[in-house]
């Protein structure tokens, strides 16, 4: 029965403490990318875990592309404050002297300078040697070939065929100056596992994932929020008032809302359970063709 | 399964009960292995498709894909949901480890997806690393293969006990039972030396989902379990918390002085408080005063539990050491022999200096001898003097430290280590320990009338090593010369260890491969401790470019008995000066891998003497290493009489 002692959520508990420690333990400088969105917040939680009662031995890293949610960026900063968190936070200051804007330039365009860009800029800058990341293997196909510790190149290319074997629980964290491995605590988690964990845990979550009345437009048959006036609106159009909530977080003129009435975690999974749209489908990038992601993540994208 | 019935969505205090049962699921991870076309990916694509975790959009993109690159015709190619990367897409052959999710009420899976193709053996153990069972498929067409007989080796070496034979595509012999049968006896005849507890055979068909979730109505004369009632149901690890505790320390966790815990996972067995705890190598014990965690703390925690432990005493443990309880501890060793699988393009390299890392230590290790591998088709021992990728062998190991280990049949996770090269940083074995070795013991050095003391006393002197490195001109030799000569001038007993008139005798037979490179340094590391035992002092001048071959010379002599000259000259003016005329043929190309021009150079960070060639003379530069040696008592100083 001893299988069974353990629940599957403590499992997964126990491997990514696990994993958290080790790069702590084994890396130079360490910094936790922090995406305030719900899989960043479970992240978190299992970092406090490994470490207490010490506090985190590593900064958090916000790659602020100024477009997130305001929700997103109070609640950010309100968690910093309650755990006592060292938070950097970076944005591509280029890219906004060249206003690069979602609008103006496409959501590819935008992403690469303003997501995967700024990323290697603070990576870069701070001379981290290991980024967590709070993405899993069941989000996206090329994603379940990801090891925990994913190697990266001087110049953060990460190459899918050149893979570090990864055998038992023995992480190798062997990088030249230059090189970095991007750790995956979350790696054998799925969307289920997450918000059971956040029902189980009671772990704050940004509001936005719960069901509300909000401002939005409808683009190519997706709900997108107005979340501040600088979305621009075409002849004749004007935000409606729309129950709607968030399955994922990103920046708001790319997350695209869905029509709810979950107001409340259980009504969340429960909705979660009779979905008929898969996860990233919410993040509008994702949908030039089934590999972009690959490409996206060879380029360094997280 | 993942997805819900709607009824019970529907039904607030039913959803309750749902989610309540699958807080409380536990954990099964397998790998599912097979020859190429066995219907791996196939498989998977009808466990994932038959739970419902496939959405629309999924849905969407998989029927765009199976138009594509689709091998059935018109129907869903199953598996391009589990191809996961584009050039397999392209190729149709799967060339990574996968990893899958699904869960029923019961439990949650973790499904490794290992490939089947002759040459990626390194996948399958990797995959299997992890696992606790093995599903195999065998096509119901061929049978057993060599390959069948290669993946159930590899599962039973990596230690997996419990088996599935799942005779696949059962449907295209005529849902036949007397070929399963015989499948079955083929598969057991093979298996029944590989020590596995448990081995259920089950007849499916993966493209079509019989046996798989849903019984098959064409096969009544199968009365067993379905494929997925099996995986819910087995036990796999019954024993983990009753083993002897072991714990490696992954973390000192120390936020003020009023706490020290000690963190990591329990590796086996059970630990409460109050329980007498030892650290492995030092046979320090102590009692564990608290088993502290985020959420308060336990009375008791064992295997798979991420803890932190404090301890009764102030007991000097560090990372890397291992708790266990006062009786059944691990052993400690420096040397052992193990099975190892290469899964490097360069071959083993018996003698090389490469890293270990077991639990939550590393340490050099070498490959003594090899003593044999293994034929993975028939089990058969083959004479070895090196190990290829993919092949697996037996060998001995020797370390630069004991590390304290089980048997990894006695417990997968203190007997497990990985081999990383030291240069290119990769993964390149992984290994499994079958016992220590003693033997190191038994050689008594100290047994020696005359030891190393003794003879460089009678030379007026005490024994070392000054190693000098530096790029091509830099002057290393020169200033190496000048110092034997005041050396010999003062009554003492030098001896220069040159890299070009090392590599016209001792070291003939090596290029300039990273490899060769790192060869190289071994062999005049060791010759340089051979001479340091002979009470000399020696003085190496060798470009040396990788600080992790001179640590390895560092580490090879006793504390103090090593000293780094870096000879720095920028590489402009060694370039300038180019006596041998080398940097001029590097440039033209006409030679591959020259330190400084197309090789890396990496400069010491702390040599205890570092000479600007450019701001004095040669002579100057000597003298200031005599000096150094005076200081240092490795020679008299002058007005010290003996």
């Amino acid at each position: 029965m001893s299988k069974d002692r353990l629940t599957h959520l403590k499992r997964l508990e126990a491997e990514s403490i696990h994993i958290i420690r080790e790069v702590a333990a084994e890396f130079r400088n360490p910094v936790m990318l922090y995406s305030i969105g719900k899989d960043s917040s479970v992240m978190l939680r299992l970092a406090l875990k490994a470490f207490y009662p010490g506090k985190l031995p590593f900064p958090l890293l916000h790659v602020d592309t100024t477009w997130k949610f305001r929700e997103m960026i109070a609640f950010r900063d309100a968690t910093v404050k309650a755990e006592g968190l060292d938070l950097l936070v970076h944005t591509n200051a280029d890219g906004v002297a060249a206003g690069i804007t979602p609008f103006s330039h496409g959501s590819s365009v935008y992403t690469n300078v303003m997501k995967t860009e700024a990323l290697k800029q603070a990576l870069t800058a701070h001379g981290f040697d290991a980024a967590f990341g709070g993405a899993r293997r069941d989000e996206e196909k090329s994603r379940a070939k990801e090891r925990v510790f994913s190697f990266r190149t001087d110049t953060h290319a990460w190459d899918p065929k050149n893979q570090r074997p990864e055998l038992w629980r023995l992480y190798n964290s062997r990088v030249r100056p230059g090189e970095s491995i991007r750790v995956f605590p979350l790696s054998n988690w799925t969307e289920l596992d997450i918000w059971q964990y956040i029902l189980l845990e009671k772990i704050p979550i940004v509001p936005l994932y719960f069901s509300a009345d909000r401002p939005v437009v409808n683009r190519g048959g997706q709900w997108i929020m107005a979340d501040d006036d600088r979305l621009p609106l075409e002849a004749g159009e004007r935000p409606q008032i729309r129950r709607v909530r968030f399955r994922t977080l990103g920046c708001y003129p790319l997350t695209a809302a869905v029509e709810s009435d979950a107001a409340t975690l259980p009504e969340i999974v429960r909705e979660m359970l009779i979905a008929r749209t898969s996860e990233r489908s919410g993040r509008l990038i994702d949908h030039d063709d089934s590999a972009s992601m690959e490409k996206k993540k060879r380029e360094g994208y997280f | 399964m993942n997805a819900i019935d709607p009824n019970v969505a529907a039904d607030a205090s039913a959803f309750t009960d749902y989610l309540g049962r699958h807080e409380k699921k536990s954990l099964l991870r397998f790998l599912t292995c097979g020859s190429v076309d066995d219907g791996k990916s196939t498989l998977i694509g009808r466990l994932l498709y038959d739970s419902k975790l496939l959405f629309e959009d999924q849905l969407l993109s998989l029927e765009k894909d199976s138009r594509k690159h689709g091998t059935v015709g018109d129907d869903i190619d199953l598996a391009l949901l589990v191809d996961g990367l584009e050039a397999e897409r392209e190729q149709g052959i799967t060339i990574d480890v996968a990893y899958r999710f699904f869960s029923t009420d019961r439990r949650k899976f973790i499904v490794a997806d290992t490939p089947g193709h002759e040459q990626y053996t390194r996948n399958m153990a990797t995959g299997a690393s992890t696992s606790d069972l093995a599903v195999i498929l065998v096509d119901a067409r061929r049978g057993v293969l060599t390959q069948t007989r290669r993946h159930a080796f590899i599962t039973s070496l990596v230690g997996i006990r419990h088996v599935v034979l799942a005779v696949n595509k059962i449907d295209l012999v005529g849902f036949s039972q007397a070929i399963f049968e015989v499948i079955v006896a083929d598969f057991s005849a093979f298996a029944a030396g590989l020590g596995f507890k448990t081995l259920t055979a089950i007849p499916l068909s993966a493209r079509y989902g019989d046996n798989v979730l849903e019984r098959s109505l064409q096969m009544p004369w199968y009365e067993g379990q379905t494929l997925v009632e099996h995986l819910e149901a087995v036990v796999v690890d019954d024993d983990a918390a009753e083993r002897p505790f072991r714990m490696p320390v992954q973390w000192v966790n120390r936020p003020n002085l009023d706490f020290r815990g000690f963190s990591g996972t329990i590796a086996s067995g059970t630990v409460r408080r109050g329980d007498a705890v030892v650290v492995a190598k030092s046979g320090r014990t102590s009692t564990v005063k608290s088993i502290v965690t985020f959420d308060g703390e336990l009375d008791t925690a064992s295997a798979g539990e991420a803890v932190t432990l404090t301890l009764d005493d102030e007991i000097d443990i560090s990372r890397g050491d291992v708790l266990s309880g006062t009786i059944a501890r691990p052993e400690v060793a420096d040397q052992f022999a193990a099975h190892l699988i290469w899964m490097a393009d360069d071959p083993l390299l018996p003698g090389r200096p490469y890293l270990l890392k077991i639990g939550a230590r590393q340490v050099t290790a070498q490959v003594t001898a090899i003593r044999h591998k293994i034929d993975v088709n028939t089990g058969g021992e083959l004479p070895a003097k090196s190990l290829a990728l993919n092949e697996v062998g037996v060998a001995n190991l020797s370390l630069s430290e004991a590390v304290a280990f089980d048997a990894y049949a006695a417990n997968r996770e203190t007997g497990a280590f990985i081999i990383i090269d030291r240069l290119s940083n990769l993964t390149v074995g992984a290994g499994m320990i079958d016992h220590g070795l003693r033997r190191a013991g038994n050689i008594h050095w100290q047994a020696l009338d005359v030891d190393k003391r003794t003879r460089a006393l009678a030379k007026g002197q005490k024994s070392a090593v000054v190693w000098f490195t530096g790029l091509s001109g830099a002057g290393k030799s020169t200033i190496a010369n000048l110092v034997e000569r005041k050396l010999t001038a003062l009554g003492r007993h030098a001896y220069i260890l040159d890299g070009d008139n090392v590599r016209h005798g001792l070291n003939r037979d090596l290029g300039f491969s990273d490899a060769d490179r790192v060869e190289n340094i071994r062999r005049v590391a060791e010759t340089a401790k051979l001479f340091v035992d002979a009470g000399l002092i020696v003085l190496v001048s060798f470009i040396s470019p990788f600080r992790a071959e001179r640590q390895l010379a560092r580490e090879l002599v006793e504390e103090g008995e090593f000293i780094e000259v870096f000879v720095d000259t920028p590489l402009d003016v060694a370039e300038a000066r180019d006596p041998k005329g080398l940097y001029a043929k590097a440039r033209a190309g006409e030679i591959a891998r020259f330190t400084g021009v197309s090789s890396p150079y990496e400069p010491p960070k702390e040599a205890e003497i570092r000479l600007d060639t450019t701001s004095a003379a040669a002579d100057v530069l000597a003298e200031r290493v005599v000096a150094y040696l005076q200081e240092a008592g490795v020679i008299p100083g002058v007005e010290v009489t003996i």
